[in-house]
């Protein structure tokens, strides 16, 4: 096996665990994200808490365990929203041409105008108060999916727009291919690694748009953990020189940024 | 005999090495303003960077010591306040002069009332004066003396009056001439604010030396706090006016002798519920927060403490109620201490027809208690508190959702729409006297928050507070308004319409190359005494640049 593959394996051995970990974190820890251990804020590791605590005593294994499966589990899933709406709209525009992709184009150009933030921030106050953290963070990353579209679209229509003049299109339309025929079994199985790899790419951003969220108090909400508002614990570096275990999720979020960047080649080779 | 000239040579060394003994005349302070001064013009100061600079700059008829928070003769030398509290006459002192030389008489006094109180200026100062329908008159009948006399009985009128930087009539520099202790000389928007030392300042020490000894005060204007405390660990600040708890104890763990406590302070931080009858929540919920005893309850619950020691690192106190025992005189000392006690708080909802099972609190009609706790965004003391308190509720089976707003939107819902259950935020506290709180007391109030803007008072208990507070402000001793005063506190206390929670310490950072200081807790807590303050002979020199 080649080094680059084996460092891919790793990644993708990493991710997995990582992944299986934070989905079934209930078994592998006993203690809960929400106690608080007030007796023992900022402990440092310990066969009590591998970890460590956080600045309420909080088990922070616990946390980042958790934190891990809602990171994690949601991101892909709002990346998958966003590379559907770029796939779909993105891949007809590119093929159409015309005053369609003038207009999907125009669309995205508008949204990508948009300040992101104040548009969360508006969404957010116009929600209700009483909502479950469970179901405030799931709303985060469907907003998240369907506000992160733009960026990817453009990606997919320039594919989609190779495609509308290759040669192997011009052979279909001339023997009389139908136009649905043409996009569902020439261009989108074409865009495929287009679309893998704005999907790839995507899970990273949005881990880190959450955690962006959570640090301005808008992401998810306490006592639910994200790797977002296990960042904020690190806002003040005096934290962090004190209690170096704190930026655990720090590294992590690093190690796994990292480690989707590094799979993302294997994908575009497979396809 | 030798041993007592060793004695007597080393007392001498060490008078010689003290820093105090080393601190000299001259020299430039070096701190940081928080903000850009939106105004040098003493009435329409709005802002804490340009009251810091009017403080610094302003000559005042009558100063508020910081230290005793005792009124104290200023540019007046005696006043007297006529029993119906309307009338203030001052007698000036003679001979003063503006920084640019011209001569300071009455008439400078009343040029500055006039204009204060004039509706065109819209000046913030003289909001607080403003206390009925009419005009406020003003005679000089000499150039020593001014009378003022206003439409309506004022409380606390000479303490007011700690605001009020008298401003020349005559002067071609206008506000730029001043009676303070330092003038401003330079303003760089966005970089910095220099004063220097008024030549013509009217105080001397006891030894007949001018004041102030320094020449000079340097403000850099700097909003972001962690470079500020860097700035100070390379020496290039001499003070901080005020710290949080975290940069507090990691600058006491670095260099103790610097990070100064001042103590509590007048600041509290506190919860309330939403008790607006026309918001838009289920009947249920507006009758638990009506209901005293689940206000009580849930104040039972709150271990305080445990707030202090980990949110704020040991560096507040639990607070007893709408006044911090800072404010020595007006805090009513009879209060009892708040207790943590869940099995009380149980007691007591128990008692409101609540009924704990399966680890749920349930009201009377088996609504389970669930309310949203809301705070501003990007306040991690605040947040922090609000997870400690979701966590202590949760142990009487209560649910609480914390819920993080963007400040406009937090003041929406608190004003305009009243759409929230309950809300943590803070009180900032810039006056000692009650009457300053007549907005928050008053059940017609603005900042009555639980309940703003009431045409007519929605409770007994809030009737008598606003009984209390009109009679408390046209008492005419302040013995007869602080029993008053104790009353209102004493009502809070039992109704807890707020749920006070802490008051935070002042902390300051002070160089030791800085000499005299004495961190207080009213604002500007660690440079209030500006005018004594001197630098140890190095800084002095201009070792800081």
């Amino acid at each position: 096996m080649s080094p680059s593959k084996l460092l891919r394996s790793t990644c993708a051995a990493f991710l997995c665990t990582l992944f299986l970990a934070g989905l079934f974190a209930g078994g592998v820890t006993h203690y809960s994200y929400a106690t608080q251990f007030r007796e023992a804020p900022n402990a440092s590791p310990s066969t009590a808490h591998v970890f460590g605590t956080d600045g309420l005593g909080r088990d922070l294994f616990a946390r980042v365990l958790y934190g891990t499966r809602v990171s994690l589990v949601l991101a892909p899933a709002a990346a998958l929203l966003s590379t559907i709406i770029a796939g779909v709209f993105g891949s007809f525009a590119g093929f159409m041409g015309g005053w369609f992709e003038t207009l999907i184009l125009a669309t995205a150009d508008l949204s990508m105008a948009l300040p992101l933030l104040f548009v969360l921030l508006a969404l957010r106050a116009l929600l209700p108060l009483n909502i479950d953290p469970i179901v405030s963070v799931v709303v985060t990353f469907i907003l998240l999916g369907l506000l992160g579209w733009p960026a990817s679209l453009r990606v997919v229509c320039a594919a989609s727009q190779n495609l509308r003049n290759s040669d192997f299109l011009l052979l279909a339309r001339a023997t009389g291919c139908p136009r649905r025929r043409i996009i569902l079994r020439h261009v989108l199985p074409n865009l495929r690694p287009v679309l893998l790899a704005q999907f790839w790419i995507s899970i990273p951003l949005y881990v880190l748009t959450e955690a962006t969220l959570s640090m301005l108090g808008l992401g998810v909400m306490e006592p639910l953990p994200s790797w977002g508002n296990l960042l904020r614990g690190l806002e003040d570096f005096s934290v962090v020189h004190a209690n170096p275990w704190r930026a655990l999720p720090l590294v992590l979020l690093v190690v796994v940024v990292i480690s989707f960047q590094l799979i993302l080649p294997a994908q575009e080779e497979i396809a | 005999m030798i041993t007592r000239s060793l004695w007597g040579l080393l007392l001498f060394a060490f008078a010689v090495l003290s820093p105090a003994a080393q601190a000299q005349s001259g020299g430039e302070l070096h701190f940081c303003l928080h903000g850009e001064p939106k105004t040098f013009n003493p009435v329409l100061v709005d802002d804490e960077a340009a009251e810091q600079i009017r403080y610094l700059t302003g000559g005042v008829l009558i100063r508020l010591n910081r230290q005793t928070q005792a009124v104290e003769p200023g540019l007046a030398a005696s006043w007297e306040i006529s029993h119906d509290r309307r009338t203030i006459a001052f007698h000036l002192r003679k001979g003063l002069r503006f920084s640019d030389g011209t001569p300071f008489t009455s008439e400078d006094a009343a040029y500055t009332i006039k204009l204060m109180m004039d509706p065109q200026t819209h000046s913030p100062t003289g909001d607080a004066f403003r206390s009925g329908e009419g005009t406020v008159d003003v005679k000089t009948p000499s150039p020593e003396v001014v009378i003022i006399t206003f439409p309506a009985a004022i409380a606390g009128l000479d303490q007011l009056f700690d605001q009020v930087a008298v401003m020349s009539a005559h002067s071609p520099k206008k506000e730029m001439a001043v009676l303070g202790p330092f003038f401003v000389a330079e303003y760089k928007a966005g970089s910095y604010v220099l004063l220097q030392k008024n030549p013509n300042y009217w105080k001397h020490d006891a030894q007949g030396n001018s004041l102030p000894y320094l020449d000079s005060i340097r403000m850099d204007i700097q909003r972001n706090r962690e470079i500020e405390l860097v700035r100070f660990r390379k020496g290039e600040l001499q003070l901080i006016n005020r710290l949080d708890a975290e940069q507090f104890e990691r600058l006491r763990q670095n260099d103790p002798g610097v990070a100064r406590n001042a103590g509590t302070g007048l600041d509290a931080e506190e919860l309330w519920f939403n008790q607006v009858p026309s918001a838009p929540l289920p009947e249920y919920k507006k009758a638990w927060f009506r209901n005293t005893e689940f206000r009580r309850a849930i104040s039972a619950a709150i271990n305080r403490d445990d707030l202090c020691r980990i949110v704020y690192s040991g560096y507040a106190k639990p607070a007893y109620g709408p006044v911090s025992p800072a404010n020595h005189f007006w805090f009513n000392s009879a209060l009892e201490k708040p207790t943590y006690d869940p099995k009380n708080a149980l007691a007591l909802l128990t008692r409101a027809g609540f009924r704990y099972e399966k680890e749920m609190l349930k009201d009377a009609a088996g609504n389970r208690v669930e309310f949203n706790l809301v705070t501003n965004s990007g306040n991690a003391s605040r947040e922090k508190m609000a997870v400690m308190i979701q966590q202590d509720l949760s142990q009487l089976g209560i649910k609480v959702n914390v819920v993080t707003l963007d400040f406009p939107s937090l003041i929406e819902r608190m004003t305009r729409t009243f759409d929230y259950d309950s809300c943590l935020l803070g009180l900032v506290n810039t006056d000692l006297d009650p009457d300053s709180q007549m907005t928050v007391w008053l059940s017609s109030g603005e900042n009555h928050q639980w309940n703003p803007n009431q045409k007519t008072p929605g409770t007994a208990w809030e009737a008598e507070i606003d009984k209390l507070m009109r009679e408390q402000a046209s008492a005419p001793a302040d013995k007869e308004r602080k029993a008053k005063f104790d009353r209102v506190q004493q009502i809070v206390a039992e109704q807890a319409p707020f749920i006070y929670l802490i008051n935070k310490d002042v902390l300051v950072a002070v160089s030791s190359s800085v000499v005299g200081t004495a961190p207080v807790v009213l604002s500007p807590q660690a440079f209030w005494n500006a005018e004594t303050l001197r630098l140890t002979s190095g800084t002095a020199l201009g070792a800081q640049k």
